[in-house]
């Protein structure tokens, strides 16, 4: 069960603000019923320009509803400068925290607030349209840059509980991998590693394959020799078990390939050639 | 608050008469059995007894019951042991709907570089004989399919695959800890050579299990130590909890009856009003081979981790395949691979009865839950326009 602070058990329990708000200034749907949660907020200004009236829905589980009922009270009397300016740190806040795997409700939340604001100045979100990196919950490039940004992710696994990103078949992880690497190396304003020269890289490959992945594979009674480097195509053969193993190409692809790509560059594809 | 337990297929109460049972060995009956001693001695006579009595639940010999501490290692010694036995045999067959038991270990297997055949279901989670039948080769090491699924109850037509993989001359083992007890199982009559249980599912202890191995069927231990279990299964004996395994196994055995009757009829009572009480559900898997004890109902456009903590607060436990509910981000794989579809998925509960269930507890729920099903539709954004989402997404 998960550990959910009080205040999301009152604001579950007790949804504030709910249902959708009559001929509304702002209104957003955020989420998909596939995707396990979606959100649809709705507000009217008064004459001040402050949220006079603010109404949500929300299909989802106890922390994603209490999310949304939180944002409506916090934003309830705010003009849209104010209310542009809550964070979904600031909704997880409000409730007392949430569960780590649960910071993507307050997420939600955020990016239903910033598309209902932008609905009412009738402009498009800002930024967040863009390559689409997950395809089982459908997020993009841009937003899981925003995380990485904003909240100083390093992990996969991170990314995962702040968008769900990565959650589903997994099979974009190594695509978030890289976004959180060139995110976090633009952030200390130089690049993620230095550009190498092609004779440098084959030595740093040549070094790689010596000093860490060879002895891994003797363990097991395999072995691998370089034959080639073309480009960032890295051409290798196997050796003793290995040449048997009918699981040989995953350990190509989840060892090899994956230690040659952190230790010299991300770029690198291993595959196998007939010695 | 008082509660109602309807949530028998994660754990079960231990039956009064089998904790009084295991009291003794606690304290004053505390000797090892493997001791030479009187005062260890009598407790291996003891545990004698309930070897006995798992056996005779089962239509087994006693010698093939092996004592294990859980369901999840009955499993795993299974697998590996016709593995570690039949060394030049490849592949594996199992179904995409087994318990994480197997179903976690499988990718490990593909992994080490077994050839892995998951069988998938229907959308009423039944399994197609003849492609299963395609699926055995001279290369399969062991067959293991569920018995009955723990998340929708269906029950797997494990006898008339048992005879099929023996007449290849291929092993066959059942995860059958949610069926023991809950249906007649006489393994004289079939051709199963290994099955799980489980002590906890069944009202004994939790940390408590057992493997059958049918006499004659190579085996490899998955535990390595003492000689206890005739060497098959080393480490000091659980004695408290496998003799109140023992007794839980008899008790079954008498209640197997109430279990068909008593119990099919609530659950049956439950399933029928809550349908006809609540548009947009349904019910999951096969509605006729299924456990009498339980029920997977979706309810369309909301959140199963929601209907759980919503009837939380009325003492109501059950489960549900949500996401939310799981840890991962998405709906239970069992739902996955009968393709229900998310919308329906993300609603799924699970109810699962037991022999201490009453009519007054299932009219309770009867009438409480759909209440909680339409507070949370008034939350919902899809409930308004909800007729024409289903369509898309079942078409």
């Amino acid at each position: 069960m998960w550990e959910y602070s009080d205040k999301v058990i009152d604001h579950f329990l007790k949804p504030r603000n709910v249902g959708e708000v009559e001929n509304p200034d702002g209104v957003a749907l955020v989420g998909n019923i596939a995707c396990g949660d979606a959100l649809k907020l709705t507000f009217k200004l008064d004459d001040n320009g402050r949220i006079q009236e603010v109404g949500f829905k929300t299909f989802g589980c106890a922390s994603a509803i209490a999310s949304a009922s939180a944002l409506t009270e916090m934003i309830k009397g705010m003009t849209i400068e104010e209310a542009a300016k809550v964070t979904d740190e600031d909704i997880a806040n409000y409730l007392g925290g949430l569960p780590k795997e649960k910071i993507h409700c307050s997420v939600m939340g955020r990016e239903a607030l910033e598309k209902a604001i932008a609905h009412y100045k009738g402009e498009s979100v800002p930024g967040l349209e863009g390559e689409v990196i997950c395809e089982c919950f459908g997020v993009t490039k841009p937003e899981i840059e925003r995380v990485v940004r904003d909240h100083g992710l390093k992990t996969v696994e991170e990314v995962t509980n702040y968008t769900k990103a990565g959650g589903g078949c997994g099979g974009c992880a190594d695509k978030i991998q890289e976004i959180i690497d060139q995110v976090r190396a633009a952030a200390k304003g130089a690049p993620a590693r230095p550009k190498l020269t092609n004779l440098q890289k084959i030595r740093l490959i040549e070094e790689t394959i010596q000093r860490e992945i060879r002895p891994a594979l003797q363990q097991d009674g395999g072995d691998l020799e370089l034959i080639d480097v073309v480009g960032n195509r890295v051409l290798v053969s196997t050796r003793g078990a290995c040449a048997s193993c009918a699981a040989a190409q995953l350990t190509l692809k989840d060892f090899v390939e994956a230690k040659l790509k952190e230790l010299v560059t991300p770029e690198l594809r291993v595959e196998e050639v007939a010695p | 608050m008082t509660v109602i337990y309807l949530d028998n297929n994660a754990t079960t109460q231990v039956d009064p008469e089998v904790l009084e049972a295991m009291l003794p060995y606690y304290h004053e009956l505390y000797g090892n059995p493997s001791s030479m001693h009187t005062f260890g001695g009598q407790v291996g006579r003891k545990i004698r007894e309930a070897r006995e009595q798992v056996a005779n639940l089962l239509g087994a010999a006693p010698e093939e019951i092996i004592f294990t501490s859980c369901g999840t290692e009955s499993d795993n010694t299974a697998i590996r042991s016709a593995l570690a036995t039949f060394p030049d045999k490849r592949h594996i067959v199992t179904t995409r709907v087994e318990h994480p038991a197997i179903n976690a270990l499988v990718p490990r297997l593909a992994k080490e570089g077994y050839r892995v055949t998951e069988l998938p279901v229907d959308g009423q989670g039944r399994l197609d004989l003849f492609q299963y039948d395609e699926a055995l080769t001279h290369d399969t090491a062991i067959v293991s399919m569920m018995w009955a699924n723990n998340e929708t109850g269906v029950i797997f037509p494990v006898e008339k695959a048992a005879a099929m993989a023996r007449n290849k001359g291929i092993l066959f083992h059942t995860d059958a800890v949610q069926a023991v007890g809950k249906i007649p199982i006489d393994l004289k009559q079939n051709s199963v050579d290994m099955l799980s249980l489980s002590g906890h599912k069944l009202h004994a202890a939790k940390g408590v299990g057992a493997l059958y191995v049918r006499k004659g069927t190579k085996f490899s231990p998955f535990l390595v130590g003492g000689h206890q279990e005739k060497g098959r299964r080393g480490g000091t004996e659980n004695v408290p909890s496998l003799i109140g395994l023992g007794l839980a196994c008899q008790l079954a055995a008498q209640r197997l009856n109430e279990e068909n009757t008593k119990v099919k009829a609530l659950r049956d009572k439950l399933e029928s009003e809550l349908l006809a009480r609540i548009p947009n559900s349904r019910v999951n898997g096969d509605r006729v081979m299924r456990l009498p004890n339980t029920s997977n109902i979706s309810f369309e456009f909301i959140e199963g981790e929601a209907i759980l903590l919503m009837i939380n607060e009325m003492g109501i436990c059950a489960s549900s395949g949500s996401a939310c509910t799981s840890g991962s981000l998405q709906p239970s794989h069992v739902l996955r691979a009968m393709g229900v579809p998310f919308t329906m998925a993300h609603g799924s509960i699970r109810f699962s009865l037991s022999v201490s269930n009453t009519e007054k507890e299932i009219d309770y729920v009867i009438e409480k839950f759909p209440l909680i099903i339409e507070k949370l539709r008034a939350l919902s954004p899809y409930w308004e326009v909800g007729a024409a989402i289903c369509a898309t997404v079942e078409s």
